[in-house]
């Protein structure tokens, strides 16, 4: 399986089925089908690029064109029970206040992002090189990633914004991992709430 | 992939209607006839009409070209063929002259019978529901009952957007394109200079011009100009014309010296040697009028919410004239009504004109979108 596919299956754990959900960062819709087919929600992506609005709609997904740096502006607080963005945070800028969009217009966010605190990635920086791995998967100068930080980073960020944790998730390589998250897990997923 | 092509040859065809139709500004039209044509075949199922609205000067010839006239191609021909993303293989694609128009179906210029002369100011307004009212007449009249998908781009849009609402049973998708869900102050605006212009004219004559054997053409033209200015962008003008100069230096005159001027008084002249000036003062108030959210306090939210179609809003980002912004309250209004609904905002240089070219990423759009609908 791959390392998007037990990202998805964390995410619909957290969904009830039949749910109202906003996927940001939704590309070609593959969340949100699978979310459809296994929780029967109704869905909408938001996608930036064109090239991917159109695979979207060719998979029959919602998607919405916009640019999530500008915020949700038009959307009405409280119109999702979820409002997900699933491996796509750490390549947006504007990190706080797309977390208060967030939490904004969803009762709830699930967020998951690539744990830069792995191991395997402190390994490679100990060997003087920038990560690469499955997680990470582009060089330094061609990656889309602009935020680079930790379990234990983001766990601060939401005390600092008052955002609560009611669920969190590690995995490496699938498996659940329990003892030193932001050393061992490769990517982590929240449950989030508002303070 | 299979090679695109146009329709070719096509024939403008034309229904009667017989009742008298009463219209939403009190006026009644002892019956009217609308001019139509159709592209593609009509399936057993009657499952695969797609009605196709035109905006402030279109017409129903939307595509192909007529045998006598080989280089009058439809205003939306790069959209409708086989292979097309508007497939005639798959869909059977219909495009009518609107009630009030000048090519063909009953309009100013018309004949009322009740005076023996043309209508002229005494042509009632019409209201974008009077055209979807009847555009549905029309379809009973082809055994049409649903139809696959309305598109239309911007006062198209406005149709596509009100048959979604009048008739949300009749309609499985609509397709809106560089619309709005009413005009801003400004695009009004614009429009009131557009009518102004004819309304002074001096050969106007109250709107009975056809009596004097004259046309407000001087008006007619302005009109057309100050709408082309709008349907460009700023960087599509620079691009186009910059600041080039006919005789390569000022000559201090006022007859053509900047390219733009001589681009818009040709696109004037044009226009208003075909046009007629009523049909452009009656649909610029069309337009103007429009506003189906008005009769829920302004709540497009509620106003939308007896749609059932699925609906694919696409603006693009150097329209001025329907902005993405405009576009994006249609979205947003859908989203809260709980509608299917996807968005796509095309970059593009062209302005308003955008809708009516084949850049790839948009017409990949409408593509992935016609092809996912079942007929």
């Amino acid at each position: 399986m791959s390392y998007q596919r037990y990202d998805y299956e964390v995410i619909a754990s957290w969904i009830q089925p039949g749910e109202r959900v906003l996927d940001l960062g939704c590309g070609d819709g593959g969340l949100l089908k699978y979310l459809q087919d296994v929780r029967q929600v109704r869905g909408y992506g938001v996608e930036k690029e064109t090239e991917k609005v159109m695979a979207a709609i060719g998979n029959g997904i919602n998607v919405l064109q916009l640019d999530l740096e500008q915020g949700l502006a038009g959307i009405e607080d409280d119109s999702f029970d979820h409002v997900i963005m699933s491996l796509s945070l750490q390549a947006m800028h504007n990190t706080q206040r797309i977390l208060a969009e967030m939490l904004r217009v969803g009762h709830e966010a699930v967020v998951s992002f690539p744990n830069f605190g792995y191991w395997r990635h402190r390994q490679s920086i100990l060997n003087g090189r920038m990560p690469v791995s499955e997680s990470l998967p582009h060089q330094w100068f061609n990656t889309p990633n602009v935020r680079f930080f930790t379990i234990a980073d983001f766990e601060a960020l939401c005390e600092q914004e008052g955002i609560v944790i009611h669920e969190q998730l590690a995995l490496d390589d699938g498996k659940v991992i329990l003892e030193e998250p932001n050393f061992m897990a490769s990517m982590a997923a929240y449950r989030l709430g508002r303070g | 992939m299979k090679q695109s092509s146009s329709v070719g040859v096509v024939t403008p065809q034309r229904a009667r209607f017989e009742a008298p139709l009463e219209l939403r500004s009190g006026g009644v039209l002892p019956g009217f006839e609308l001019v139509y044509e159709t592209y593609g075949t009509l399936n057993a199922a009657r499952s695969n009409a797609v009605l196709v609205c035109h905006a402030l000067s279109g017409s129903h010839h939307v595509a192909g070209v007529y045998a006598d006239q080989p280089g009058n191609i439809g205003w939306w021909d790069n959209l409708i063929g086989p292979g097309r993303p508007l497939d005639t293989d798959k869909f059977f694609v219909i495009g009518v002259n609107n009630l009030g128009g000048c090519y063909g179906s009953t309009g100013p210029a018309s004949i009322n019978a009740a005076t023996g002369k043309p209508w002229g100011a005494d042509f009632p307004f019409v209201t974008v529901e009077d055209w979807v009212d009847t555009q549905a007449l029309l379809a009973d009249m082809l055994g049409i009952e649903r139809f696959a998908a309305v598109v239309g781009g911007s006062l198209g849009g406005m149709q596509a957007l009100s048959w979604a609402l009048q008739y949300p049973d009749r309609i499985g998708h609509a397709l809106v394109i560089a619309s709005a869900p009413k005009l801003t102050a400004q695009n009004i605006a614009f429009n009131e200079v557009a009518r102004q212009a004819i309304l002074k004219d001096p050969e106007f004559h109250g709107g009975n011009y056809y009596e004097h054997g004259v046309v407000p053409t001087r008006g007619l033209a302005l009109a057309r100009m100050v709408g082309h200015i709008t349907y460009l962008s700023d960087d599509a003008m620079a691009e186009k014309f910059g600041r080039q100069l006919r005789h390569g230096k000022p000559v201090y005159s006022y007859d053509v010296e900047f390219e733009i001027e001589s681009y818009l008084r040709y696109q004037g002249d044009k226009f208003a040697g075909f046009f007629d000036a009523n049909t452009y003062l009656l649909t610029t108030k069309t337009l103007d009028y429009f506003d189906p959210a008005f009769a829920h306090g302004g709540d497009l939210t509620r106003a939308l919410s007896a749609a059932t179609a699925e609906f694919l809003v696409v603006s693009f980002t150097t329209d001025w004239r329907f902005s993405p912004q405009r576009s994006k309250e249609i979205v947003n209004a859908l989203l809260h009504s709980d509608k299917r609904v996807s968005y796509a905002e095309i970059d593009s240089v062209a302005g308003h004109d955008a809708f009516l070219l084949d850049e790839p990423l948009y017409h990949g759009v409408l593509s992935a979108y016609l092809a996912n609908i079942r007929v």
